[in-house]
């Protein structure tokens, strides 16, 4: 950790990378990479602690010896997918990847190693620096190392369809990990207990499917409630019902950005990067 | 004799919403810590308007503000600085809408906890964090406090519940944070503001996410021998993949004094009990009953009782629930405590907490949520008896620093505050510390929504921020 710091360092324009499958590092300014491995995994805790740069299959493959998971979105690293901070398909049933960091170490613009958070599952020990971080890009500071939250691996997951309304399934059935619309038919994962998975397919009508269905490659983010409208849309689409992302085949609208947000983000931005060295280029106001 | 800024506060709110008057404020002074301070005025806020009214006099006269929802906080958050406005937001008390399909609710933040919970039980929902003041505390006070509960441990804490919130900043403006959509642009500028204790400005509105009611619950009592052992399957189970919706934990001299208090035929011979309660759908319900029975057989557990009906259920919480009022009849003055270990760690820790109580001569009773490792150790004493006030903080000093060094945290659900603001060192470094206070800054620039709390001032600031008499140091 200290050697990424002195990577890092006080002065110039940095960006961090991983694996490059979240969009990669910015061009024509110094590269660094965040330390890489697992350092500790402890079951009875459901907490493991790795370094950001470690490969998100690395951590799964390690923790289901163990018989748990992680709800960070497969590819790539642990830094790069809480920097990006986009949850998986499973946010219905899993809660968002923001709320998996309890602790990190990052380094900051002026290349000290702070820690934000703590170790343990439930802690309201000062301000909340871990959320602030997740989804922040790498322009807040560089993340070095983490401890997650993980979850039992689930029990037997089978994804299902159904052709019946997506909303009065997300009424009847009792928290499915995810629900997939693409106007027309609904993608259902249930897990849990056999006899429990199976009165929810009769109480839902479910039909056994082979996955989900493709998503295509732009990612929306609407009001849960604003999805309905989308049946009508003539472009493909996957929308997450009961959640609000939509997998879209058209690029997302830019955002419409209120001034006192805005000026918000540029104090915050401002007083963690006064020169505005890290990842420089990248506002997490926009899609740049 | 009306100051200027009281008179000013009338001309920009109704008078009567402004009260200035000695016997009222004083009712303001303190929250449910043992901490109080001196604020000038008391300002009832109805709407968001009033909010930016109240926030733009403050800037304008320079004076620190305090938000305050039901003050039944424990850790002196809501405790003004001299000469504040207390903002009260008790009569922000409306459920403004419900979308129990999509599973949200926007409320002000004066509404109680339970209340809404108890509005949407018909609609098969209810907000997940149930502090055990749920029926007093609001639901902007478990924003300020990142509050927990029993069952917050399958379903997170108030931050995993708080999807957006519009809020008055300390300059007066008013500021979407998050909203209805999972990932809008920007930082997490709702998950910085939940847990900020008062300090980032005032949540004016809220956007909660429910959860459904589970169509099956159990609830089981397990008693041992020896505490350990219940504390050591609490790790059992959780590394066997079984996240329950709680497990709790009360000791000997608890169940006592429960027992005594509501006759729910409690192991009052044991030396503690676990309450266990696991939720989901039928089958997977009774599968993990089978599966802790079976764990807990390895633990030389005693009985293992499990409610039978609604009516057994709801004793056995009750039990649980009644632990604070029960210990009246032990001694009239109690400290709670708040503190996280790693699980795995409960047993060692437990035993210090047993051997710091002794060695001050104190009554210690644990009750607390053991699932997530969060203990509250109670300490019980007479105020009156010379110096059983200095014992009771000597060995609460002592409690925080066996849990941080075995690898915990300060605070697992009733926050900083005054109460453990010069303790922050214990888990941060000067560097850590600055950066909280960078984000401070950033949404406070002029340091007036609730200062002085969280953050250990700069040495040599001199009394001015000196913690009060019978804080937590």
């Amino acid at each position: 950790m200290a050697a990424f710091a002195d990577e890092v360092g006080d002065t110039g324009p940095v960006t961090v990378t991983g694996l490059g499958t979240r969009g990669g590092p910015v061009d024509g300014v110094r590269v660094v990479t965040a330390p890489s491995g697992i350092e500790w995994i402890q079951p009875a805790e459901m907490t493991i602690c790795c370094g950001a740069g470690t490969p998100v299959t690395d951590v799964a493959a390690a923790l289901a010896e163990h018989g748990q998971c992680i709800a960070v979105p497969a590819g790539g690293t642990i830094g790069g997918a809480l920097a990006v901070g986009h949850s998986g398909i499973r946010r219905l049933g899993w809660g968002p990847v923001r709320d998996t960091l309890l602790q990190a170490h990052y380094v900051s613009a002026a290349g000290e190693v702070v820690k934000a958070g703590g170790p343990t599952v439930k802690n309201v020990s000062g301000f909340d620096l871990c959320r602030l971080l997740v989804g922040s890009r790498g322009t807040l500071g560089l993340l070095a190392d983490v401890i997650l939250r993980t979850r039992p691996l689930p029990e037997d997951e089978r994804w299902f369809t159904s052709e019946r309304d997506p909303w009065e399934l997300l009424e009847r059935l009792y928290r499915p990990t995810s629900m997939l619309w693409d106007g027309r038919t609904t993608w259902i994962l249930l897990d849990g207990h056999a006899d429990d998975v199976a009165t929810q397919v009769r109480l839902g009508a479910l039909t056994p499917a082979d996955g989900p269905p493709e998503l295509p490659g732009h990612r929306w983010s609407l009001h849960p409630s604003e999805l309905r409208s989308l049946a009508d849309a003539s472009t493909p689409f996957v929308a997450e019902i009961g959640v609000g992302i939509v997998h879209h085949s058209q690029s997302r609208p830019g955002p419409a950005i209120d001034s006192t947000v805005r000026a918000l983000h540029d104090r915050i931005k401002h007083e963690f990067d006064p020169t505005g060295r890290l990842n420089p280029g990248v506002d997490v106001l926009s899609d740049s | 004799m009306t100051t200027p800024l009281v008179a000013r506060l009338r001309e920009r709110l109704r008078p009567d919403q402004v009260r200035d008057g000695a016997a009222e404020v004083n009712l303001y002074r303190r929250d449910a810590s043992n901490l109080s301070g001196h604020p000038a005025v008391v300002c009832f806020a109805e709407t968001t308007d009033d909010v930016t009214a109240i926030v733009q006099v403050a800037n304008e006269f320079g004076v620190p503000f305090v938000p305050r929802g039901s003050g039944t906080g424990l850790a002196g958050g809501a405790v003004p600085s001299s000469g504040s406005i207390v903002i009260s937001t008790s009569k922000m008390n409306r459920i403004i809408s419900v979308d129990h399909v999509n599973r949200l609710a926007w409320v002000e933040p004066g509404v109680l906890n339970l209340d809404l919970s108890k509005q949407i039980a018909h609609l098969g929902v209810h907000f997940a964090p149930d502090p055990s003041s749920q029926q007093t505390c609001s639901i902007g006070g478990n924003v300020a406090n990142n509050s927990g509960g029993p069952h917050c441990l399958a379903d997170g804490v108030t931050s995993a519940h708080i999807l957006g919130l519009e809020v008055v900043l300390p300059d007066g403006s008013v500021a979407m944070l998050g909203g209805e959509e999972p990932e809008p642009y920007g930082y997490d500028l709702r998950g910085a503001f939940v847990g900020s204790e008062g300090m980032f400005g005032v949540a004016t509105k809220v956007c909660v996410k429910l959860m459904q009611n589970p169509p099956d619950v159990a609830t089981m009592l397990l008693d041992f021998s020896d505490v350990a052992d219940g504390a050591q399957l609490v790790s059992d189970i959780i590394a066997d993949g079984i996240v329950p919706a709680a497990v709790e934990m009360m000791d000997q001299l608890c169940l006592q004094a429960v027992e005594q208090f509501i006759h729910a035929g409690l192991p009052v011979d044991q030396a503690a009990a676990l309450l266990i309660e696991v939720v989901g759908l039928p089958a997977t319900v009774a599968s993990q009953i089978e599966r802790i029975r079976v764990l807990a057989s390895k633990r030389d557990v005693g009985t293992i009782r499990v409610a039978a009906d609604d009516a057994e259920r709801a004793l056995l919480w009750k039990g649980r629930k009644s632990a604070f009022g029960a210990i009246a009849r032990i001694k009239p003055n109690y400290y709670l405590h708040d503190t996280v270990v790693p699980r795995h760690r409960l047993p060692e820790v437990l035993a210090q907490v047993y051997e710091i109580a002794a060695r001050h001569e104190l009554l210690v009773l644990n009750v607390f949520h053991a699932g997530d490792g969060n203990l509250h150790p109670l300490l019980v004493y007479d105020a009156r008896e010379p110096g059983a006030s200095e014992r009771v903080h000597a060995a609460g000093d002592e409690i925080v620093r066996v849990s941080v060094a075995a690898g915990g945290v300060l605070s697992g659900e009733h926050g900083i505050g005054l109460e453990k603001r010069d303790l922050m060192p214990l888990m941060f470094s000067d560097v850590d510390l600055a950066a909280q206070a960078d984000l401070r800054r950033a949404f406070d620039p002029e340091g007036l929504s609730n200062p002085d709390k969280v953050l250990p001032s700069p040495a040599g600031c001199g009394d001015i921020h000196s913690v009060p008499a019978g804080a937590w140091v």
